[in-house]
């Protein structure tokens, strides 16, 4: 394993449905958490990164009113997007910014305020990360692209419904553990099966919910990082890919090639394969989502996703237990912020610091967060 | 100008492929071609991003495939009305030849692949005869407030 880049410290706000704060006050909370968890000050940050999706609150430039308000000042700031996976984004530029040598250390901070609009602004919101020239004018909404990966994965293989609720009901159970979760209710498969229909075949509990939060990643060089802490997590790969924004321009519609695309090139800079993987965090904004992720990352063949499911192989105690810290499902999305929260999750499993949701002897972990429906595949590989 | 037409809501007023809008107003659903190269674009596009060309060419989308769909029974702002609505992919084979006196390194293939075309569906389809592989062609339609609009329709 290559020791160049480690991540130091995280931390994150409490994900809940209105925060009742300011964006930077919400991005104080994460900062916060992960700057007292290192002892840093901020003027020990050479510079910093701020990542949200655009256009959920007013401020335009967030960068710099937030750096301002964190204490980050004179150091750069600059903001960086891709959605849902806009922390991703911001940790592999704060690797190449560190690698290059330009920094040693690097705040990545991620955010959203969602709860400045209503439910349907936020759907219109999320419709516009579709191609807003071709395909939102039909109405076209993240539950609607990611149900046609449902119906398409359905068809293809005989997935049920059923098989994507008991995504929820396994996240619910760990979601009820973590303090952070805007969702702590377990569900069982028939509760979701019995909520209401949002965009056939996907219903209301088979999708995340909206939720205001911010976290926080400390990156820090080689020998930066053995000074702050003696427990550096190593980036060992980092893979990125791109998908077409229009559905029409996609090849695979039984899963997201960007993920898959992005899982190979993390495996090969990192020098594992899946079956490598000791615990992952998958960005299952729709049950079906976390499906799709088991059998683009490898840790099943195409099809057979399900299977890891009913036979409790993505549980605690499996052969690679996913999303033990709730899920999206449970947590919440704040689309800026949760690439940093997943971060956070497998930081503190290598770590061995995650209490109830320990993965005895965890080593390697993954991180995957896709922004939009499948357009920016971001799949980071993390070892102690 | 004339764009801002396409839809039941539209983001965008103005683009090179404007005469989308305009062969919706006289019934057709229509697709770009490269002359030069022979590459196939919906959603259409006059600037060829394979061979950087812009001898494009507009041609009918014909007869396709249900690939993967969606019933949205929660719209976002602009189409609380509209639901429930079902959103499709279908897949079309071109079948139009490339011109044979214009070959393209960039392009090896003898006829362009087959392409998708993201929209409606009729509403009139019943439901349960919505099924993968459904026979479908474009058709365009006409909306309120002078807007326009293309859905699919069974064969």
């Amino acid at each position: 394993m290559e020791k160049d880049v480690a991540i130091v410290g995280v931390g994150q706000s409490a994900f809940v449905r209105s925060c009742g704060m300011t964006t930077r006050e919400l991005c104080y909370e994460g900062f916060a958490e992960a700057m007292l968890s290192v002892n840093l000050q901020p003027n020990q940050i050479d510079a910093s990164i701020i990542c949200s999706a655009p256009e959920y609150d007013k401020q335009r430039s967030p960068a710099g009113v937030i750096a301002e308000y964190l204490g980050l000042i004179p150091q750069p700031t600059f903001y960086v997007e891709s959605v849902c996976s806009s922390s991703s984004t911001g940790l592999r530029v704060a690797y190449s910014l560190i690698k290059s040598g330009l920094y040693k250390t690097i705040a990545v901070v991620g955010f959203q305020k969602m709860s400045e609009l209503s439910s349907r602004e936020a759907m219109e919101r999320m419709g516009r990360g579709a191609d807003v020239v071709w395909e939102s004018p039909f109405g076209l909404t993240m539950p609607a692209g990611y149900a046609t990966y449902a119906t398409a994965h359905m068809n293809a293989f005989g997935t049920e419904q059923k098989h994507m609720a008991m995504v929820r009901e396994k996240n619910s159970g760990y979601g009820m553990l973590n303090d952070k979760a805007v969702y702590r209710k377990k569900l069982s498969v028939e509760d979701v099966l019995n909520s209401e229909m949002i965009s056939y075949p996907l219903k209301k509990f088979d999708c995340c919910a909206n939720a205001d939060g911010s976290s926080c990643i400390i990156v820090a060089s080689k020998d930066v990082a053995s000074k702050i802490t003696q427990k550096p997590v190593w980036i060992m790969g980092l893979g990125a890919a791109n998908d077409t924004t229009s559905m029409s321009g996609r090849k695979m519609l039984t899963g997201l090639k960007a993920a898959k695309d992005a899982a190979g090139v993390a495996y090969k800079m990192a020098g594992v394969g899946p079956e490598d993987i000791d615990v992952a965090e998958v960005h299952d904004c729709f049950t079906i989502s976390e499906i799709l992720a088991y059998e683009d990352l490898g840790f099943a063949k195409p099809g057979e996703g399900i299977k890891l499911l009913e036979d409790k192989e993505t549980y605690l105690g499996g052969k690679i237990p996913v999303n033990v810290d709730g899920g999206l499902l449970s947590k919440g999305h704040p689309i800026g912020a949760t690439g940093g929260s997943q971060v956070r999750t497998i930081f503190r499993q290598l770590r061995g610091e995650a209490s109830d949701i320990q993965v005895d002897g965890a080593k390697i972990g993954l991180v995957h967060n896709i922004g939009g429906t499948g357009i920016y595949g971001n799949v980071t590989i993390l070892g102690v | 100008m004339g764009f801002e037409r396409f839809g039941v809501v539209s983001f965008a007023s103005e683009t090179l492929a404007s005469d989308f809008v305009t062969y919706l107003d006289e019934g057709k659903v229509m697709a770009t071609k490269c002359r030069t190269c022979g590459e196939v674009y919906f959603p259409p596009r006059t600037q060829c991003t394979i061979c950087f060309s812009a001898n494009i060419e507009w041609f009918s989308v014909g007869q396709g495939k249900l690939v993967t769909y969606t019933t949205v029974m929660y719209g976002p702002l602009g189409f609380e009305n509209d639901t429930p609505y079902t959103l499709a992919l279908v897949e079309f084979s071109s079948g139009i030849p490339v011109k044979d006196e214009l070959p393209c390194a960039a392009h090896s293939v003898s006829s362009p692949p087959g392409y998708k075309v993201f929209g409606r569906l009729d509403k009139a389809i019943a439901k349960d005869d919505i099924k993968i592989g459904l026979a479908l062609k474009a058709a365009t339609v006409k909306l309120a407030d002078d807007r326009v609009s293309y859905e699919f329709r069974k064969v």
